[in-house]
């Protein structure tokens, strides 16, 4: 099966709003982190792609190839998908420490480990879905927090996956905090239906923000 | 004379955003959109633009590193730094360029301070 791509199903100006979106979100969450964490968060411009699940998880591997740790968390509603915010393993213990203060020991940033991380997730996550959720004028259930270790297979193909697609969405941006040297990716993922109703929330939402005045 | 304001965005609906709550601010004001810095700073060298909105989070250079060099070319220029990241270091720096933070999503309310102050000193500029 061919892989319709982003611009067969949203139009330039959807797609533009959905990265502004996803954008302002983002920003948003990442002033929670920036709290959280004591010093400046850096993001890139998000990415928003179609893709195959597969391709999703080689973009993911190309970039990072050791194991990685993420907070998942699903989201329902009129739209439904999933949100990770993903680590190198590695990284992961220097976020507890930078979140925590850097007073405690080694056994104690390891022991808190789980719970930072569900914490720091459902934060950021919730921050990003909410800002969107609001825009859209639509709310989303969020799920709690779950942690899930492994490479991009483990990370994107999860049980169930949402409806039976193949083919998600794919938008992904990476944050860094340089002075920590910490670095991850916010993802979502949504499946083709719900991106159906997307293009329509789109549709409204720059209905309501241009006037009409968008060509 | 006419004022000319430069709105850079790379996103589109942001721009169309940006010109509309400028408009109900300030209808008479003629408007200039650039997607990217280097469309900004063509756009500078080759007209008189009295004012800038720029966007932070965008591809290649981001909003801080244009307005610097906005600010360097045109030391008196009002300039604000259009964004959601409002981490303190962020506001920070629009601060030490002596450009005015506005908050995103814009609205009225977040740009009129920067639009109001921006017409008292370029009417006094020009006196």
């Amino acid at each position: 099966m061919l892989t319709p791509t982003i611009s067969e199903v949203l139009d330039e100006l959807e797609l533009d709003t959905l990265t502004e979106l996803v954008n302002i979100g983002v920003s948003r969450a990442a002033v929670s982190l920036r709290e959280m964490v004591g010093e400046q968060v850096h993001l890139s411009v998000p990415a928003v792609d179609l893709v195959h699940r597969r391709r999703a998880i080689e973009i993911l591997e190309g970039r990072e190839s050791g194991p990685l740790v993420a907070v998942h968390q699903v989201f329902e509603g009129d739209i439904t998908g999933r949100a990770l915010l993903i680590f190198p393993e590695t990284k992961s213990l220097e976020l507890v420490r930078a979140v925590t203060g850097g007073e405690l020991s080694l056994e104690d940033i390891i022991e808190l480990e789980q719970e930072a991380l569900a914490e720091t997730g459902n934060i950021l996550l919730n921050g990003c879905l909410g800002t969107i959720g609001n825009m859209l004028h639509r709310s989303l259930r969020m799920s709690l927090p779950e942690i899930i270790r492994g490479k991009g297979p483990e990370l994107f193909d999860l049980a169930p996956p949402p409806a039976a697609s193949e083919v998600v969405m794919f938008l992904h941006i990476n944050f860094t905090v340089r002075q920590r040297n910490i670095s991850g990716y916010i993802v979502m993922l949504m499946d083709i239906p719900s991106l159906t109703v997307l293009k329509k929330l789109l549709g409204e939402l720059i209905q309501r923000e241009t006037d009409g005045m968008a060509p | 004379m006419a004022i000319t304001v430069l709105i850079v965005d790379d996103s589109k609906l942001a721009r169309i955003v940006a010109g509309k709550t400028l408009a109900a601010l300030q209808p008479t004001w003629e408007r200039v959109e650039a997607a990217n810095a280097a469309e900004a700073l063509k756009i500078l060298g080759e007209r008189k633009i009295d004012l800038a909105m720029v966007d932070f989070n965008m591809p290649e250079k981001d909003g801080l590193e244009l307005a610097s060099e906005i600010r360097a070319s045109h030391p008196t220029m009002p300039i604000a730094v259009i964004t959601a990241n409002i981490q303190d270091e962020v506001i920070a720096q629009a601060r030490a360029m002596n450009a005015t933070f506005v908050n995103k999503p814009l609205t009225e309310e977040g740009l009129r301070g920067f639009v109001s102050g921006a017409a008292l000193r370029l009417r006094s500029s020009t006196a």
